[in-house]
């Protein structure tokens, strides 16, 4: 595999949630607004491309890898703690805003199958260089996901689409061109469900039409 | 004691963990298609969640807190968590071979659900003192397990209806989570 195509697996191939659905407690939580997902993207870009080179760098290494391998979970769940603590505090720092409207969901990138995913499945066999565009590909997958699940939300429950801060769009004349006020319901828990179920549902549309057009073309020859 | 009653009432219903806070979606998805795990998944994180919330308080208030070393946290949390479930699984083995058998599986499977360590948290980010702490774990995974088998009963009907195609297995079971949490959010205008 290039790099190339180790880079563009996470979007579509691969995505860790829209194909593998990994990490679906924080996608759901935290898709209120635009600005709390592209937040919540930046922490797991964060965390997912430094553990990933971490672990790649601790197994890659002939003696230390060999003594770590019995005991590599607990190592991992140590490295992505540490790096967690890392981003909560200067998310913290940083942008205070988005920090408190994360809230308990940014600790909880620690138990994110997303991460400690790719740490076993690809970091822990794989060189650091590749390990580091994986988990690039990875997080960008997730935050492209969770970015167009926060715009429909948002759009629909609140008709606004607050990029960063100030920065709002208004989106209001589709509901004044149809004539109804925006569905509070797509904010609300509610919402959230079902606006992931419909993304799956389509997903799982594109995908069979394309299987079942392999399939066809298959068949003709 | 009036206040703990409001308080069960609302970490069982009004804040649902998983329909209103969207903690542990993974099992709730992912070990609902059958009554018999669903119930054993429910029960055996509702075990982990109360030693586990009860660890995590009285470590963070008698030893972080004394030391000043809250930031450490995550760290502490998950270690603790991880560790805790090893050892219940170890002396359910030793202990009770019969719960062992019907808890086993799942066990290994609580570490990185996010429910365990997200009560842990709730506790110490909503001050909760010790009392309350047990009280609230209890009910919030008691919740947790009740959501849970009501789910799983709805999945099991679900396998003989006609769903269409691209909505089979897991979008469809979103949308029921939906009509849930649908009910559950009306629910909270008791309290």
């Amino acid at each position: 595999m290039n790099q190339k195509e180790n880079f563009l697996k996470g979007f579509v191939k691969e995505n860790p949630l829209l194909v593998s659905m990994l990490g679906m407690c924080p996608s759901l939580a935290v898709t209120t607004r635009l600005e709390n997902a592209i937040g919540m993207g930046i922490a797991v870009l964060f965390v997912l491309v430094l553990s990933n080179l971490l672990i790649s760098l601790i197994m890659s290494h002939q003696k230390l890898g060999e003594w770590v391998k019995p005991v590599r979970i607990p190592v991992y769940i140590v490295v992505i703690a540490t790096l967690v603590t890392m981003v909560d505090m200067l998310m913290n720092a940083f942008i205070p805003d988005i920090h408190k409207s994360l809230g308990m969901f940014i600790p909880l990138i620690v138990v994110n199958c997303i991460i400690l995913g790719r740490a076993e499945a690809f970091a822990s066999e794989n060189k650091p260089l590749d390990s580091v565009v994986d988990g690039v590909s990875m997080a960008l997958g997730f935050t492209f996901a969770i970015v167009v699940i926060s715009i429909i939300r948002e759009v629909l429950g609140n008709g606004t689409i607050t990029v960063w801060g100030d920065v709002v769009l208004n989106m209001r004349f589709i509901f004044d061109f149809l004539n109804i006020q925006p569905i509070d319901m797509f904010v609300k828990p509610v919402g959230a469900f079902l606006t992931f179920g419909f993304l799956l549902a389509g997903v799982a549309a594109i995908t069979n039409h394309r299987a079942s057009k392999k399939v066809g073309k298959v068949a003709k020859s | 004691m009036s206040e703990l009653i409001q308080l069960a009432f609302i970490a069982f219903i009004v804040e649902n963990i998983v329909l209103t806070q969207f903690l542990g979606i993974c099992p709730f998805i992912g070990v609902s298609r059958k009554r018999s795990s669903a119930l054993g998944m429910g029960m055996a994180v509702v075990f982990v969640i109360l030693i586990s919330s009860i660890l995590t308080w009285v470590i963070y208030h008698y030893v972080l807190a004394l030391f000043s070393i809250t930031y450490m946290r995550t760290i502490v949390f998950i270690l603790v968590i991880a560790s805790l479930v090893q050892m219940v699984e170890l002396f359910l083995k030793k202990i009770s071979p019969a719960l062992y058998k019907a808890l086993g599986i799942y066990l290994p499977l609580i570490t990185t659900n996010c429910a365990v360590l997200g009560v842990a948290i709730i506790n110490i980010d909503k001050s909760h003192t010790f009392s309350e702490t047990v009280v609230y774990s209890l009910f919030i995974s008691l919740g947790f397990l009740f959501v849970m088998y009501i789910f799983s009963m709805i999945r099991e009907k679900l396998d003989f209806s006609p769903v269409p195609k691209a909505f089979k297995g897991v979008p469809i079971a979103l949308v029921v989570a939906a009509i849930l949490a649908l009910v559950f959010s009306r629910l909270g205008g008791i309290v």
